[in-house]
This record gives C-alpha cells, structure tokens and sequence, in this order.
C-alpha cells in the first residue's frame, strides 16, 4: 500500500492523525504554516484536567511522528485544492505543488481576537490579557500589572466571543469555562492574597473531572462566581480596571474595581481553513467550521470524497477529544482506498 | 345652447369634487392648532402664497424633484400632471375664442371637439388643433410610461413599485382610460368631418377609413366623460387624494407649520399627501440591503390612511431618515413615524365606504403608563464647577478608544474641562424616546440637565450623535451643545490644538443623527481634512448610508443589521482607504465587525495626530470626578 497522504496543519490532530496513518501503513506528508509543530499546545502551560504540563502531550506527539514514513513541511501554507480524478493536487502560498491520494484537514481554531469586543478595552487598556496571555505568565511563573505590581482583584470574563449573536458566534467554545476554573486556581495557588472573580453566564462543566474541579474551586480556593455578563470596562486614573456588570443571582446591578481582567477568548474557524473551505469547495456550517458528511457517524468525513477531517476544523473538543477525532480518521481513510479499489 | 346627456357623469364627478375639496379644506383648518391656524392665516396674505405658488409650480406640476434624480419616472409625472394642466388650460381658452360664447361650462371646454367638430380646419385655427393634439400626445407618452412602469418598474429606473389596493386599481384604470378615450372620441370625430391636427387628424382618417366613424365617436364621449367622472368619484377614496392635498400641504407648509410630535391636522395632511411613488422604498436599505420590503414609509403612511394597526410598521425603522430626503413631497416622514410609536399599538379601524369620504381624524391617543418613572435612587454627585463637561455617553463606554482620546484631546488644549459620565452616568434619554416612551426619557432628561446645571458649564461637548440630537433638540438648557467634532474644529481653527499630518487614506461615514438628523456635516470633514487624505464616496452628506445598528430599529435581528453593516462598509471601503473614519461610536462598533478595514472614530485619528510638546507642555489635570475611587456598591 503506497498512497499518500498530506495531512495539512501539525497541531494535536494533524501529528496523532499522520502518526496513525503512518502506523497504518500510508506514506504521510504532514503540512505546517509555522516552523514548528504542536499548534496551539505550546501556548498553554500546564493542562486541564489534570494539570499536566502540555510540554509532556508534545513529547508523546512528537515522538509518534518522528519516524520514516512521515515527512514534515513546515513554514509552508497550502492554499488550494483541487481534485483532479481522484488524485488531488494541491498548491502551497510559497508557490511549491505536491499530490496526494488523500488529504486530512487538521486546520484547527484561531482565538477569538478580544480586540472584537471593544467594551472589554484588550489592547486599550494594559491590564486586560486573554487567557492565552495568562498562559504565557504562568510559564514565567510570575503574575504581574504592567507597572510590576501583583495584582490585588483579578475577574476572568467568560464567553468573550462565544454564546454572542453580536459578533457572530452563536455557539459555545466548550473549554472556556473549565480552562477559566484552572486558571482561577492556579492564580490562587501562585497569588495566595489575591481575590478571583469569574463572570459567567452558566457554567459548562461537561467534561471528566470539570466539575469536580469546579467544586474545589469554590470549597478550597474560594474563587467567586457571579453570573452575569460584563457590559464595560474603564480605567480609572490609577490605571485601575473598573467594571460594570449585573449580578443576575443578586438581581441587581455592579460596579467593581480590578487590577486584572483576564478574557476567556473563544475558538473561531482558523483562518486557513476559511481559505481552503473557499478554494477547494468544502462546505461550512452556520458557525463557519467545516460542516461534516453526518453529525453521528460522519463526522471525519467531507463533502469531498477522499478529505478528511481531523479535530477542532470541525467544532471546539479539548485535547482529549481531538486525539480521539484524529485517530477515528484513520479507520474512515482506511475504508475510502478499501471502497475504491 | 349646446348639450348632450353624456357630459352628466363628468359633470357629477367635476361638481363632486369641487365642493368636495372645500368641505376637506375647511375641515383639516379647524383641526388645525390655534397657532398653526394663525400661521396659516398670515401665510396666505404673505409672502407664504407666492412660494406656494411657486412651488406647486414647480413640484406639483413640473416635478423638478423627481425629474432630477429620476428622469424618466419624472417625465412621467410631469407629463401626465402638467400636460393635463396645459390641456385644461389652453381648452379652457380654446372654448373662450371658438366656441359658442364667452365664459363657458367647463364641459364644453373638455368636450370642445364633440361641439364643434367643424372646427380647426384653416389658419390659426389649425395652428391651435396642432398645439393641443402636441398636448394630448404628451400626455399619452407619460402614460404609456405609466402603464409599462405598473408591468415592470425597471424601466422607470426603479427597483420596486408600490402595491395596490382594489379601490386603488378602479381608480388607476379610469385613470388610465381618459386619454386614450379622449384621444379616440377626437380622432374619431376629426375623422368623420375631415378635421384635427397631426395625431387626432391621421389617426381620424385612418379610422374612418375602414370604420363608421360618425356612430363610433360617441360611445368613445361616453366612455371620456364617463372615465373622468368615475376618477374624480373615486379620488378622495384613493391614493390619488393626494393630488389636491399636496396643494394644501405646499401651502402650509410655506406657512411654516411642521410636524413637531403631536399628532394633529397638518400630519393627517402630509399622510395624505403621499403620491406612493415609491422612493422612498428605493433609498430603503432595509429595502436593498436587508430585504425587508413592508415597513416603507409609503406603507406606513397607507396603513395609517386605511387605519390599520401600524405598530410593527412604525417600529421597524432604522429612523435613518434617508426616506426624508429623497421624497419628493417632503413629507416629514420620520416625525410622523415617532408619532405612531408613540402611541403603541392602536386598534384597527374598519369604516363603512361611505365614512371614508370624511374619516374621522387621524387622532391618536398617547399610551397610558403605570406609577411614575424616577431615578432617585441613583446617587447624585456635586459635579465640579468647570467651563466645558464631556459626556461621553453610554456608547462610548462601550468604545473606550474614543473616550481615551477625548480626555487625550482635552488635556492637549488645556480646556479647563470635567468628565460628567467617567464612572458611567445617566442615559441621555434618546434610546427611550425613539422607542416611544417619552415621560420616561423626560426622567432621564431632567436627572442629567440638574448635573449639567450645577456645574456651570457653558459648554457640553458629547462624542456621541445620538446624546447630541437629544441634548440639542429636548433638554432646555442654557449651554451651547457641542459635537466632539465640532469642537475639536473649533480647537483647531483657534490654535489650542497642534496636529501632524498623517499619511493615511481616510473616507469618512457621516453617522444618520449627526447628519440628516442634526445637520452636522462639514465640521467632522475639516477636523480630517486637516489631520489625513479625505476621499470621497458616492454617499456623500444627506445621501450617506446607515451602518445598520441604529438604536431605532427594535424589530430587525442581528443577521439583518449584520448584513446592512456589510453593504454599508462594502459601499464605503470601495476605494481601500487605510481608515473608514466616523463619529459615531454605534457606527464605529458596527462598522468594525463588519470589514476587515480598520474603522476609527475621529477623535481616535486626532489624539495619534497630536504633536509631542503638545503633550508635554499641558500636563493632564485629570478632572476632580476621575479622581474619585469607585468601589463596590
Ligand atoms: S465553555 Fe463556558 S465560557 Fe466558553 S463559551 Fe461555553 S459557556 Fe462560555
Ligand atoms: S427612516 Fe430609513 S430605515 Fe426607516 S423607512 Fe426611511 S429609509 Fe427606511
Ligand atoms: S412617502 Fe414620499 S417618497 Fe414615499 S411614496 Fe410617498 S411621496 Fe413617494
């Protein structure tokens, strides 16, 4: 079995999803626009549930594509794709060409760029971070103010840019809430004297051990919970963060002042992936992911006979998920060459 | 003296409509407020009737309005309407020279062929039969553009036509039937005694050629005066009622009576004074953009007519005020729409046909509220005393770029300024109003003008169009309201604001209640032109577009408004400006989600164009009330 295979994007499901193929036997080509490998997983320092450090998740995914059968092309940016009699041919923005029996998208989410939501004040005001950025922090192990102080009241903005019909985004990015829960945690165990406040709209605690993490946020670490959404910030002249927001459980309205305000970005169709939808023809559903053959049993699989889908092109999952979703692939391409031939 | 019996249903109708137009005359004046009936009273021995004159001239005949944004659906108004006035007119003369005596019956004049058929056959008499066949033929032209435009309103250059009712469409149809009637009734009279001109002449013999024309012609005199007696029967019913009220409308109007926000006489007379030509559904971006093809004023202003219940019309409304402009009547379209919501929903009216001649009035009973509104239990700071108070509004809370520049700005010019709403404030009051809900906004309105007063200003500066229209229009205050816009102009033309000039291509989107609803244009365009490259767009002033999240519309969804902040930043970015400038922080938040060009406010573009020593030379002096801690309460 010599086919080929380009899986286009190394993020979590692109490596598990070309490292099966490969243990399947399939020559794969694995396609990445940065330098490096790994996507997303080496923004994040330290993982929910379980708090595992992502670097030991990209070991394990390095080490599955680190073999002969796999060749990775990163720096390179697939633009089109076009199937030419079952064989498809497809073009990179550097201007190189390769072709493939089959092809696995695995473009992945972009973060919701906070900037959107102007009232939040991301990129106004200095001490407004998403929670990539906190991400960044805690690799750093320091949690500072711009000015270098440590901030006293830190509130976490859940749905920023998710659940908003304003913006466009009707659905829910399924991980905010937990990675707002750890993050709140993990602010506590570093800032003992700092208060957290979450602002959420309902928490969404789905997954294995969420809610359980959930609990131990509010028993152990005394992390507060109001519901209601954050209508505007401003800054105060001592660069303090002031906040409106209604407390729909109290019933009334709030004003609060912050040191921090961390936004619980959502994920959105990656921006590849929105030119590849274009230029090959995959079709994409009402929140602009890849719109899979069928939501039960389908879900690897395209409008294109012979693409694939591989994980968060196609909806928000955690990690967990798109390893799982990346290996399902590998039976659904299995079947397709078995089917043709 | 000369007679026939078919000239009875012209006369009926002619006679009908006559008293019938002073009857309504007499009624709308004594519906008129006292003061309006003064205005009008002085109007009609001043300078008010010669502009009417004019103007009727001018509007109701020619069709200046249309013939200038429209050329063929103008020529078609004004060849049926002044072509028929022309037709009238020199008949009317036509009859004094040749006919019978002196002073005739209008009849005779409008069947002057049937009673004289012998004549125009040499010399100046010919000459005359040529004017008025050049005439009728004229006005045919008109109505074969009318009848194609009812088919198929492509070819008048437009996009969407109004739709009929049945009484409407009788009426259309003998509408449609007078000339053509008249013009075989005289072709075939001319034909039979070898008269008539260029049209009724060669069509005459034409006919006569092959037909028996003597006994043809007078069921086609039937038929003319039948048709223009069912017209004239039918007018107060239909929509072509509009045709003697515009008259009392430009004459009214020239009195300097307007809308204002009661309901009353002079309303009812713009609601029917609407010829339903449907531009105002052409410059609809609800229409063009959002598909929504009901709420139109033309529809608005038909279901008030037909006393429908027009609530979901009234409400679902960007109040952009594009509809405004391009009427060709000038109704005042959007004060009558706050009208109607302000009246909530009303009961539909069903009236007998008879009562429609003389409907009741267009009345509307103002809705009643439960308890009083109040504010106080909000706190109420001592404002400090200063010369000039920013509002920033609640919009611009949710743009803090725009405030950030201001205070930039403010602190730049060393204007001894205090910022009323930094730690939030009180909602100017106009989302309220243009939801209908007046007392309750002259709350808000009274919580804030006590704040302003106190603190002495004598000026209020406001970033936000929306606040600047309310502040202007409805609270009484002694302080000159002032656009940040157009202070920061002010700032600038007086030397206490230095700027660089940016290299950047900026267009600039005129936000609807700075522009058509304040009158605000130019200041907003100078600030820029000193500070980066203006371009130009095809939506210029009066003719600029809506962003689509108008506070106005409560009706629409997300996905429509989205679609029309897509046109609109489609339309404005053709020329890939680096900066789709505006004034407005609505504008500028809809805009921003809705193309991928940067879109800022002009206060934004003038803080990043202010020089360094500028900055450094007035070192802030933050206004007391930013000095405040807010805490928890
Ligand atoms: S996971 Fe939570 S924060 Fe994220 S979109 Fe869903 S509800 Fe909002
Ligand atoms: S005000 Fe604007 S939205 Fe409303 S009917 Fe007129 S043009 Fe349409
Ligand atoms: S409201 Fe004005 S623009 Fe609209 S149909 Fe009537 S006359 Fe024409």
């Amino acid at each position: 079995m010599n086919k080929h295979i380009v899986v286009i994007g190394a993020g979590v499901a692109g490596m598990e999803a070309a490292g099966q193929l490969s243990n399947a036997g399939f020559n794969v080509s694995l396609v990445e626009k940065d330098e490096n490998t790994g996507g997303h997983l080496n923004g994040w320092y330290k993982l929910f549930p379980d708090r595992r450090r992502s670097s030991e998740v990209k070991d394990y995914l390095d080490k599955l594509i680190n073999k002969d059968g796999i060749k990775v092309i990163s720096g390179t940016t697939i633009e089109k794709l076009v199937n030419i009699n079952g064989i498809f041919s497809l073009e990179t923005r550097e201007g190189t060409e390769m072709t493939a029996d089959a092809v696995v998208v695995a473009t992945g989410f972009d973060l919701f760029k906070s900037s959107r939501k102007e009232e939040y004040g991301y990129g106004i005001y200095d001490n407004v971070i998403t929670s990539s950025d906190l991400e960044e922090m805690f690799r750093k192990d320091k949690i500072v103010l711009v000015d270098g102080r440590v901030p006293e009241n830190v509130g976490i903005v859940h749905c920023v840019g998710s659940r908003d019909e304003k913006v466009g985004n009707l659905y829910c990015s399924k991980l905010c809430c937990i990675t707002a829960v750890k993050q709140a945690i993990e602010i506590r165990e570093l800032l003992p004297e700092t208060r957290v406040f979450c602002f959420y709209m309902d928490m969404r605690m789905g997954g294995a051990h969420y809610e359980e993490i959930y609990r131990e946020a509010q028993e152990e670490w005394g992390i507060n919970f109001i519901r209601g959404k954050v209508s505007e910030v401003s800054e105060s002249i001592r660069k303090k963060l002031i906040i409106k927001a209604e407390d729909t459980l109290a019933g009334r309205p709030l004003k609060m002042e912050l040191d921090m305000l961390v936004l619980m970005a959502g994920m959105e169709m990656s921006e590849g992936g929105r030119i590849l939808a274009k230029s090959a023809g995959l079709e994409t559903g009402e929140n602009r992911f890849f719109a899979s053959a069928d939501n039960h049993f389908g879900s690897n699989i395209s409008n294109i006979p012979g693409v694939f889908y591989a994980g968060t092109c196609t909806a928000p999952m955690n990690i967990t998920e798109t390893i799982s979703h990346a290996r399902a692939t590998v039976s659904d391409v299995l079947n397709y060459f078995k089917n043709r031939s | 003296m000369q007679f026939d019996p078919f000239v009875i249903p012209f006369n009926i109708g002619l006679y009908f409509i006559l008293i019938y137009a002073v009857v309504r005359s007499v009624r709308w004046f004594s519906n008129l407020s006292r003061p309006d009936k003064l205005r009008l009273q002085r109007g009609f021995f001043g300078r008010a009737f010669g502009q009417s004159l004019k103007e009727i001239f001018m509007e109701s005949l020619i069709h200046r309005k249309i013939l200038k944004s429209n050329f063929r659906l103008g020529f078609m108004h004004m060849s049926l309407a002044f072509g028929w006035f022309l037709l009238i007119l020199f008949g009317t003369i036509e009859a004094d020279i040749f006919g019978e005596k002196h002073l005739n019956a209008p009849y005779k004049a409008i069947f002057f062929k049937f009673f004289n058929p012998d004549h125009g056959r040499a010399g100046f008499e010919a000459a005359y039969s040529f004017w008025m066949d050049l005439l009728l033929a004229f006005i045919l032209s008109g109505l074969l553009i009318a009848v194609i435009k009812r088919f198929s309103s492509k070819v008048v250059g437009m996009k969407k036509t109004t739709r009929l009712r049945v009484l409407d469409k009788v009426a259309l149809t003998s509408l449609w039937l007078i000339f053509p009637s008249r013009l075989l009734a005289e072709s075939f009279t001319s034909g039979a005694y070898g008269t008539g001109s260029f049209l009724t002449g060669f069509l005459g013999s034409l006919l006569a050629s092959f037909l028996p024309a003597q006994q043809m012609a007078y069921p086609f005199w039937w038929l003319y005066s039948l048709s223009l007696g069912t017209f004239f029967i039918l007018l107060p019913l239909t929509r072509y009622m509009h045709i003697p009220t515009e008259l009392f409308l430009i004459f009214a109007r020239n009195s300097g009576i307007t809308t204002g926000d009661q309901p009353g006489a002079f309303t009812e007379i713009q609601t029917y004074s609407c010829s339903s030509c449907g531009m105002c559904i052409d410059a609809c971006q609800l229409n063009f953009s959002a598909g929504i093809t009901n709420i139109q004023s033309a529809y608005l202003l038909k279901g008030i007519r037909n006393n429908e219940n027009v609530s979901d019309i009234a409400f679902n409304c960007l109040m952009c005020g594009r509809c405004d402009q391009v009427c060709p009547v000038g109704i005042e379209l959007t004060p009558i729409r706050m009208i109607r919501r302000r009246a909530g929903e009303t009961e539909p009216v069903q009236t007998s046909i008879w009562k429609k001649y003389l409907p009741d009035r267009l009345d509307i009973m103002p809705v009643k509220t439960n308890g009083k509104t109040s504010y106080s239990f909000l706190p109420v700071e001592e404002p400090a005393k200063t010369d000039v108070l920013y509002f920033a509004g609640c919009m611009t809370h949710l743009t803090p770029a725009i405030g950030n520049s201001m205070v930039r700005i403010f602190d730049a010019s060393g204007v001894n300024y205090s910022f009323m709403d930094a730690g939030g404030g009180v909602c100017c009051g106009r989302p309220l109003m243009l939801s209908g809900q007046d007392r309750e906004a002259r709350e808000l309105i009274n919580f804030n003008s006590q704040l302003i007063w106190k603190s002495g200003a004598h000026t209020l500066v406001t970033s936000c169009p929306i606040c600047y229209k309310v502040f202007k229009e409805s609270y009484y205050l002694d302080v000159e309201v002032l656009h940040h816009t157009q202070f920061i102009n002010m700032l600038i033309e007086e030397g206490s604001l230095k700027l660089n000039f940016l290299r950047k291509k900026v267009v600039y989107h005129t936000p609807c209640d700075l522009g058509r609803g304040s009158g605000v244009y130019d200041e907003p365009k100078e600030v820029l032109k000193h500070v980066v490259r203006l371009q130009n767009t095809n939506f210029e002033n009066e003719k600029s577009l809506c962003c689509g999240g108008s506070l106005g519309n409560i009706k629409i969804s997300y996905q429509e408004k989205n679609k029309i902040a897509r046109d609109t930043a489609a339309e404005l970015t053709r020329e890939n400006p680096d900066i789709l400038a505006t004034s407005c922080p609505l504008c500028k938040k809809i805009l921003a989600g809705a193309t991928e060009t940067k879109v800022a406010d002009i206060a934004e573009i003038v803080a990043e164009a202010i020089t360094v020593p500028m900055l450094k030379k007035n070192t802030p002096k933050p206004a007391s009330c930013l000095r405040k801690n807010v805490i928890v309460y």
